[in-house]
């Protein structure tokens, strides 16, 4: 719109852009680099494996976590009982929940040392394992369980509002022509709300295959857990990154996916909404059921795990709560901050530069950005290694070449790497929010003040910048929530010796000593219940 | 007389389209110019370019003699001198009144400030509400605070873009009024963009009619109505009737209807035969069993009737909308048809398909 627009913007956009898919791209140049024996290795032994454990988990989580959300959202949006208005939102606190920190927490509860198969032996007398049957929780069934637990309120979330979208006229219609809830539900309901389903899953199956944490402790082999291993066991970067380029498939395939039944969801949004008085008014057994399904789902999604976590965290407090918490703390909490300024800055000069430029091209570089969000944690870390290992040894050669001491790996050795890797990853969401906030801004605003003498950087700074204040907090708040839970790339690009709340609550799980990391897990749970009560408001003001 | 915007052959595309194509015009200082168009033929792109807001393929603008879009010279928008008005006012919601008017006022005292804040305020009658917010005020109370913002900056030139439609119909004449007289008041020269000619009649001075990317004519209200120079202007400015008119001498054509004198010359050459244009008021009915007309439908409209008339000659159909104020008229009945004496309009066109149907 500034047709005199100095290019110096454009440029900035571009050159952050670039930064920012660094990764992405050399992480597909090095899967295409020649490899030593260890992928050939990998792939003529355990990688069809891996890879068909992969798809099963997403097959057994996407398939579960439906199941799980239909009914609630069907209920929640299309029946009147009590304790409704409670449990719309309540069902959606699970999004607050790691996976891991469930999958640890079900562990600890289920396995043959835990509280419930100690109960069944004292009151049936069994003495060993091979006197009964107990379903194994670290399988791949129940690494499905748990992600299906915590991914639920994803599909739950979309089909509620498709199901509240539908039209008014159109449940009239099939009221009149005397179908009966049940039939309705799958004759008009059911197929209406498909594309907004197919999203719905699509995300959830993204959030599978980036899974890394809980297949790792249930020690379920799948992609993820191949990458980490290659990279930490063998250290050879090219076969890690090979395995990425697989996940990376996976997970476009599903983004591909995902765009298309967005592009059909479009097409069956309506205007009128369902009035409460349209709502079909449940009786005393229905309710009863309906009840016990949705308040079971909150019960074993999160009131269950939260509560263990909490009775482990009170008793263990004072073992836990030392120096050392602050330290954590202070760590996630620099980190995350850090992370979401950084991440702010960079959305706020992308989306200007899109919005005043008169050039339809300068859209690419927020676009380009915003492709970090697709990466899964693992992959990403090995995306931000290998353009950062090339750039240190260049500065040590450097350094050597001019004839200092090299400062050492001062890129991947220092959470510098670390921060890059959480920007490369979450910028996406800044970007997102301040999109969403500019939308909202007239452009005739831009236009009027143009025209009454005020250059770019007025324009930033006396309209832009307080119009997208709101906004600007939102996404950061988000990134901080965000880089809070984030492990998989906290695991592999932390400094030696940096710990963070997740790392330290990784740490204590794998040894088998939840009950100490239980306080770090709370914190993360907390504060991932922030972004839910924003979540919540807007579901009440769309009800 | 000084011009305050020149436009010489102006293109433009938007998005790969061909928008304006080399179009020119020319405003007068004071001048207030309605550009009249249906929705998408391009008026907005172009006060835009005129803003400096959209680059021109070709040709020239001038704002009071200075190149501000041409060959090689571009000024950017915030050295153009420009005031501009929005449909959706513009205003910014983070600001009071008061800060929305004098935003951009720079380089003015304390005190300076103020007396232009209160002169502003009181042309555009919203004295006390400075210290409100822009959500707190009514659409008309927006839109009049949107003007002072313009004139405050003392702006050489003003547009304003389809600035009246968000505004309720029964305010919007009255406000149109009252706005037109500020900026007559201070000789400002508005360029002003509809699609509704009602408003083109009541705000502006003289009308530019545009159509495809061109302005296909250029004059004051009352010579485009009376005169329109194409069926295009004719048809956007009001609903009319086309009759086949052959010249009978240099004052008269022959039509269905009769003998039709213009009240002045018709300087056309005696082998001519096009259509007459007729609005429905040049029409005047009678009863008359002998008459060449019969009513096929009668609307009553209070002060006045329509009437569509069928009118059968040489072979032909042709029916004609009538605005009548005789009222005892019936369908069926037999009706005498003439013209009220005026300047006849007539189009060239070979063909009588667009106005009659064989019987």
């Amino acid at each position: 719109m500034i047709l005199g627009l100095a290019r110096s913007w454009s440029l900035a956009g571009y050159a952050v852009a670039a930064l920012l898919v660094l990764p992405l791209f050399a992480l597909i140049f090095q899967a295409f680099q020649p490899d030593e024996a260890v992928f050939g290795h990998l792939m003529a032994t355990v990688l069809p494996t891996y890879i068909i454990n992969s798809l099963l988990l997403i097959f057994w989580v996407s398939l579960g976590a439906l199941l799980l959300a239909l009914p609630c959202a069907w209920l929640m949006a299309r029946c009147d009982f009590v304790g409704r208005r409670y449990l719309q939102w309540a069902l959606l606190l699970p999004l607050a929940m790691p996976a891991y920190i469930v999958a640890y927490v079900y562990t600890d509860l289920l396995d043959y040392a835990g509280p419930v198969q100690r109960g069944l032996r004292s009151i049936f007398g069994w003495d060993s394992p091979q006197d009964y049957f107990f379903p194994d929780i670290r399988t791949l069934g129940g690494a499905a369980c748990m992600l299906s637990l915590v991914l639920f309120p994803y599909i739950y979330l979309l089909a509620r509002t498709a199901f509240m979208e539908q039209s008014l006229s159109l449940a009239h219609a099939s009221r009149i022509m005397g179908c009966s809830p049940w039939q309705s539900f799958w004759r008009l309901s059911l197929p209406m709300a498909r594309p907004a389903l197919a999203v719905g899953v699509a995300l959830v199956a993204m959030e599978t295959a980036a899974d890394f944490a809980t297949v790792n402790y249930f020690a379920v082999p799948t992609l993820t857990t191949a990458v980490y291993d290659t990279w930490l066991g063998y250290g050879n970067l090219t076969a890690a990154a090979k395995l990425s380029a697989i996940i990376l498939l996976v997970v476009f395939s599903l983004i591909g996916f995902e765009r298309f039944a967005r592009r059909k969801q479009q097409l069956f949004q309506k205007q009128s909404r369902i009035q409460v008085t349209d709502l079909y008014r449940l009786s005393m057994t229905q309710t009863l059921v309906a009840l016990s399904f949705c308040g079971m789902l909150l019960l074993l999604a999160f009131l269950l795990p939260f509560g263990i976590l909490l009775s482990y965290a009170i008793g263990y407090f004072e073992q836990s709560w030392d120096k050392s918490f602050w330290q954590l703390s202070l760590n996630s909490l620099s980190l995350a901050l850090i992370t979401s300024l950084l991440c702010c800055l960079i959305a706020l000069l992308l989306m200007f530069v899109r919005r005043i430029s008169p050039r339809q091209s300068d859209a690419l570089p927020s676009r380009l950005a915003s492709t970090g969000y697709a990466l899964p944690g693992t992959v990403l870390a090995i995306g931000v290694l290998v353009p950062l290992t090339m750039l240190d040894f260049a500065i040590n050669d450097l350094a050597d070449l001019v004839g200092i001491a090299g400062p050492g790996l001062i890129l991947t050795g220092s959470v510098i790497a670390l921060i890059f890797a959480f920007c490369v990853r979450f910028v996406a969401i800044a970007i997102g929010s301040v999109e969403s906030s500019y939308k909202r801004i007239s452009p005739s605003l831009d236009m009027v003040s143009l025209t009454m003498g005020q250059t770019p950087r007025q324009l930033l700074r006396r309209v832009h910048l307080p119009l997208l204040a709101k906004g600007l907090f939102a996404g950061a708040l988000l990134v901080f929530i965000e880089s809070m839970k984030e492990l998989p790339a906290a695991l592999l690009l932390r400094p030696i010796g940096f710990e963070n709340l997740a790392t330290y609550v990784f740490q204590f799980a794998s040894d088998e000593k939840l009950e100490h990391g239980a306080l770090a897990a709370i914190v993360i749970v907390l504060v991932g219940l922030v972004p839910l009560i924003y979540l919540n408001r807007s579901l009440e003001h769309h009800s | 007389m000084t011009s305050t915007l020149k436009l010489k052959q102006i293109h433009s595309d938007y998005q790969g389209q061909q928008v304006l194509k080399g179009l020119s015009l020319t405003l007068a200082q004071g001048e207030i110019l309605a550009l009249l168009g249906p929705s998408g033929c391009g008026k907005t792109t172009l006060l835009r370019a005129v803003a400096g807001l959209q680059a021109i393929s070709q040709g020239e603008i001038q704002i009071n003699g200075r190149i501000v879009s041409g060959n090689s010279q571009f000024v950017p928008s915030e050295q153009r001198g420009i005031g501009m008005i929005f449909q959706d006012y513009a205003l910014f919601p983070h600001l009071t009144v008061a800060e929305n008017i004098l935003f951009g006022v720079a380089r003015l005292s304390g005190a300076e400030r103020q007396a232009r804040l209160d002169e502003m305020l009181a042309l555009v009658k919203l004295e006390g509400l400075a210290q409100r917010y822009p959500h707190e005020l009514s659409g008309g109370q927006q839109q009049r605070v949107s003007i002072a913002r313009a004139l405050a900056y003392e702006p050489q030139l003003l547009l304003l873009d389809e600035p009246f439609s968000n505004i309720d119909a029964q305010v919007r004449y009255e406000m149109m009024a009252e706005i037109r007289s500020i900026l007559k008041q201070r000789n400002v020269s508005a360029v002003f963009v509809t699609h509704s000619k009602d408003e083109a009649f009541v705000f502006a001075d003289t009308l530019a009619i545009f159509n495809q990317g061109i302005i296909v004519q250029h004059g004051s209200a009352e010579a485009l109505y009376a005169a329109p120079n194409s069926r295009y202007v004719a048809d956007f400015l009001g609903s009319g009737n086309y009759l086949p008119a052959a010249v009978f001498d240099g004052h008269s054509v022959v039509t269905p209807i009769g003998h039709l004198t213009s009240l002045t010359p018709l300087n056309l050459p005696s082998e001519f035969s096009g259509t007459v244009f007729l609005r429905p008021q040049q029409l005047t009915l009678s009863a008359d069993e002998q008459g060449v007309g019969t009513i096929t439908e009668r609307r009553f409209l209070g002060a006045f009737c329509h009437y569509w008339v069928k009118i059968e000659a040489a072979s032909h159909a042709y029916y004609v909308e009538v605005r009548s104020q005789m009222m005892q008229l019936t369908i069926g009945q037999k009706v005498g048809v003439t013209t009220e004496p005026h300047s006849l309009v007539l189009f060239e066109s070979s063909a009588y398909s667009n106005c009659g149907d064989p019987i």
